[in-house]
């Protein structure tokens, strides 16, 4: 292995304020982004919970053409996009164009749009043969995910390899490992990598209620996402995306920029299972875990915090706990375990770039977030969850771990900037 | 260094349900293009496209699978089937972890996902069904292969238009570099509901012709746009040595070379990013130009981008400098599995030295180009160039070079 790849910019707009710093004060502080749904009414939903994002996007800086032109789930990324650029103190003027590459995780697309489209073509589900008088011209920019790499790209000004990486809950750990492959190989020197979702309407609510996988916790929204706690209900519904400036180290280091952490190691697996179901005894994920820590040449010993999947379904945290267990042994019960879907929900394809966002500043930081609303143990999952505030801890070695639909798991290790020689 | 191979190779297409059926067709210049039949389409403006009549899920799938899936879905798993069975994989050869599937999808699942939405909003949250959730998401047909075949290697889905075909292939190179023995790749779609229709229509880059033969005519004086088709093809990718080693019987040719750009932002004034992506695949292969015996075109049938790539490739290769066919007008664009299907009509041009012809396209003679029209053209063929261009900006090259 030749190339290091290295986070330099982070953007996010998560549930609650956009902006990575509020984020980053939401989740060490515990507090929660989870409400009753707004975007549409949620009455005749089983769930009716979400984690929505407080997103004007006319307030974020978009085009009046962006804003046209583009789902919601394109807009966040647009605007973490742009913070993250912001903050890595890159001139994309200068670099050439060719060098930058995007690549975008996202679970379901522009899957509000798509929805809303629908409705007005179908006369809002009567028409089978819908009617194209009232089709609007983005309509087909909608249907597919892949103009969300486009939206980064025109926002960036990249011309290297773009695409959109689309495995379900796991894609925005996979974009992020994607965008690391590119460097090494020498494909792309700068990468847009991140991911983004906007899922809380109608159909998708529809679907996890469906599944009976959702939280029905209705009269207390706030505490609705528990998991690892024993009285935990389902997860949580989410929104948003955090988008990050990766860069090839040398690059990095020739315009002096701030390095939150190297991507060290990164690795996927399918559990050859089940669309949905995981196995309790926690073997895909556990093999991820071992596969992304081999490719980093890092022992399990030395991973000093594991930012959970922990989505608040028992099958998940049964599963995660005993992957944990399988992969590090001993230190399992060690080490800092914390998910702050707790606080800002479950995003699908977006939540695994906003949970790498929370490991690399947990970094920079020096701070473990929370597992917020974790109250009573189960005895099944036996771990050290972080219960409610934070903690100061040097970090070294974080792990941050993904579950999807599809049986997809994916695990990325991030080292501290203090170990790169 | 590893060389990744492809060793078997499934197909269903509009003018062929499988792979031997699909390139006779294909040499033959039988078109799957027709009137569409899964619904009336008398009240929209296109009514030509690439179906794939007759093709029967139940044939390849348990009637499970069937329920839970969208036809996008299912033209994989026949698709696979064909792949491995041409690969003679057998499972022993195998652990789970060393296989991976990693797929392109474009639109998802659009008429499953019309279907429950039409369930929605006629019935109410509650008639929605249970396997929305799984059968119209973009990462299904790599979820369902890889558990139908117990493949629980490094698997992925990629969406990039009809360029995604070609960027997963690459993707598959990446994990047999870094160890897995053997990835199922490429791509199937099938986004011929009436909403999928009409979400394509915004483009207004569709064909409203009413024959057949003059719908989707690339590089014609008279090109007016393209047909959408269904379908794909699913290859079987692995390392030579490994092949080999597993006394794999048919290696159709090395991916040898890859390169993905993306265009300038519009309005931007800097050229599109066709010729350059093309450019870098050959360098990854480790080519010049004169050596590519044949080019398989992305053949788009808008005249601005048919210009677009015509000038690419002579600027590449020179004018009518190296033979270029688009078999796509047998079957339309058949988005994530268009370019799989155009690496598989390689790979046999390659196996049979054969180019196939892009019927019914009767090439503008200020193009230059070499296109092979009516029938199919006998050469020596060693290395074939495969281009895409996705909808937005994605462009993609892959060198495929008999091993």
């Amino acid at each position: 292995m030749t190339a290091r790849a290295v986070i330099t910019g982070i953007g996010v707009v998560a549930p609650g304020q956009p902006g990575r710093e509020n984020f980053w004060e939401m989740v060490v502080k515990g507090r929660t982004a989870t409400r009753r749904i707004t975007l549409f009414d949620p009455a005749p939903f089983r769930s009716r919970i979400g984690a929505e994002c407080d997103f004007d996007p006319e307030q974020n800086g978009l085009t009046y053409q962006e804003i046209a032109r583009t789902d919601r789930a394109g807009q966040f990324a647009i605007v973490a996009a742009r913070e993250a650029v912001a903050d890595s103190g890159i001139d994309l003027g200068t670099e050439e164009p060719h060098r930058i590459g995007v690549s975008v995780g996202n679970g379901v697309g522009n899957a509000i749009s798509m929805e809303q489209e629908y409705r007005k073509v179908s006369d809002n589900g009567r028409q089978w043969l819908v009617d194209q008088g009232y089709m609007v011209p983005h309509l087909y920019s909608y249907v597919m995910s892949s103009s969300l790499a486009t939206e980064v790209a025109w926002a960036t000004g990249a011309e290297g390899p773009t695409t959109v990486v689309s495995s379900g809950c796991c894609a925005g750990i996979d974009a992020v490992g994607y965008a690391v492959d590119l460097i090494r190989e020498g494909s792309a020197e700068v990468m847009m990598a991140g991911a983004t979702d906007a899922p809380i309407y109608p159909i998708t609510v529809s679907c996890f209620d469906t599944l009976r996988a959702s939280s029905t916790s209705n009269d207390d929204p706030e505490h609705a996402c528990r998991p690892f706690d024993l009285r935990r209900n389902g997860l949580v519904l989410g929104e948003g995306s955090a988008v990050f400036v990766i860069e090839e180290l040398e690059h990095a280091r020739r315009r002096g920029a701030r390095i939150y952490c190297e991507v060290a190691g990164y690795s996927a697996r399918a559990n050859g299972y089940h669309m949905t179901g995981l196995r309790p005894d926690g073997r895909e994920m556990g093999e991820a875990i071992t596969a992304a820590l081999d490719e980093a040449r890092i022992n399990p010993d030395e991973i000093d915090y594991a930012n959970a999947h922990g989505s608040g379904t028992r099958q998940n945290d049964r599963h995660e706990t005993a992957a944990y267990k399988r992969s590090l042994g001993e230190h399992a019960y060690r080490i800092p375990v914390s998910s702050i879907k707790s606080m800002v929900g479950h995003s699908l394809g977006s939540i695994g770039s906003i949970e790498i966002a929370a490991s690399a500043l947990s970094i920079d930081r020096g701070t473990v977030p929370p597992t917020a609303n974790y109250e009573e143990r189960d005895p099944e999952c036996d771990l050290d969850y972080v219960p409610g505030t934070a903690r100061e801890a040097d970090l070294d070695v974080v792990l941050s771990v993904g579950s999807g639909f599809g049986g997809f798991q994916s695990a990325v290790v991030l080292t501290s900037p203090r170990r790169i020689r | 260094m590893t060389t990744s191979v492809v060793t078997g190779v499934g197909v269903v297409a509009p003018n062929g349900l499988d792979r031997e059926a699909w390139w006779q067709a294909t040499l033959d210049g039988k078109s799957g293009l027709g009137r569409i039949g899964r619904f009336d389409p008398s009240r929209y403006p296109v009514q030509i496209a690439g179906e794939a009549f007759g093709f029967d899920p139940a044939d390849h799938a348990p009637q499970r699978l069937v329920s839970e899936t969208d036809a996008m879905t299912q033209y994989a798993f026949g698709a696979t089937n064909e792949a491995l069975a041409d690969a003679v994989v057998r499972p022993e050869d195998f652990s789970d972890l060393e296989m991976a599937v990693i797929t392109a999808n474009s639109s998802g699942g659009v008429e499953f996902g019309q279907r429950e939405l039409q369930k929605l909003y006629a019935d109410g949250p509650q008639a929605v069904g249970a396997y929305m959730s799984i059968a119209w998401f973009y990462a299904a047909t790599t979820g369902q292969l890889s558990i139908r075949h117990g493949m629980r290697g490094p698997c992925g889905v990629l969406c990039s238009e009809q360029a995604g075909g070609l960027d997963v292939l690459a993707q598959a190179r990446r994990v047999l570099a870094k160890g897995t023995r053997l990835v199922v790749s490429g791509g199937t779609d099938a986004s011929l509901s009436p909403y999928g229709l009409v979400c394509q229509l915004a483009t207004g880059r569709l064909s409203t012709r009413a024959r057949p033969d003059r719908a989707f005519i690339p590089f014609d004086p008279e090109a007016g746009g393209y047909v959408p088709g269904e379908g794909g093809a699913i290859l079987v990718v692995e390392d030579l040595d490994e092949a080999r080693a597993r006394g794999a019987e048919r290696i159709y040719g090395e991916i040898a070379g890859y390169a993905a750009t993306f265009d300038p932002r519009p309005g931007s004034g800097r050229p599109p990013g066709l010729r350059r992506a093309a450019e870098l695949a050959l360098a990854d292969a480790g080519t010049l130009p004169d050596a590519v015996d044949v080019v398989f075109a992305d053949g788009h049938g808008v005249p601005e981008l048919d210009r677009a790539e015509a000038e690419a490739l002579t600027a590449l290769f020179g004018a009518e400098g190296v033979p270029v066919s688009v078999p796509k007008t047998m079957t339309g664009r058949l988005y994530a599995g268009g370019a799989p299907l155009d690496v598989a009509a390689a790979l046999l041009a390659l196996r049979d030295q054969v180019i196939p012809p892009s019927v019914n396209a009767r090439p503008d003679p200020g193009y230059r180009l070499d296109l092979v029209t009516h029938s199919p053209r006998k050469a020596r063929l060693r290395t074939a160039l495969v281009l895409a261009r996705g909808y937005g900006g994605f462009n993609a090259a892959v060198v495929v070079r008999s091993v």
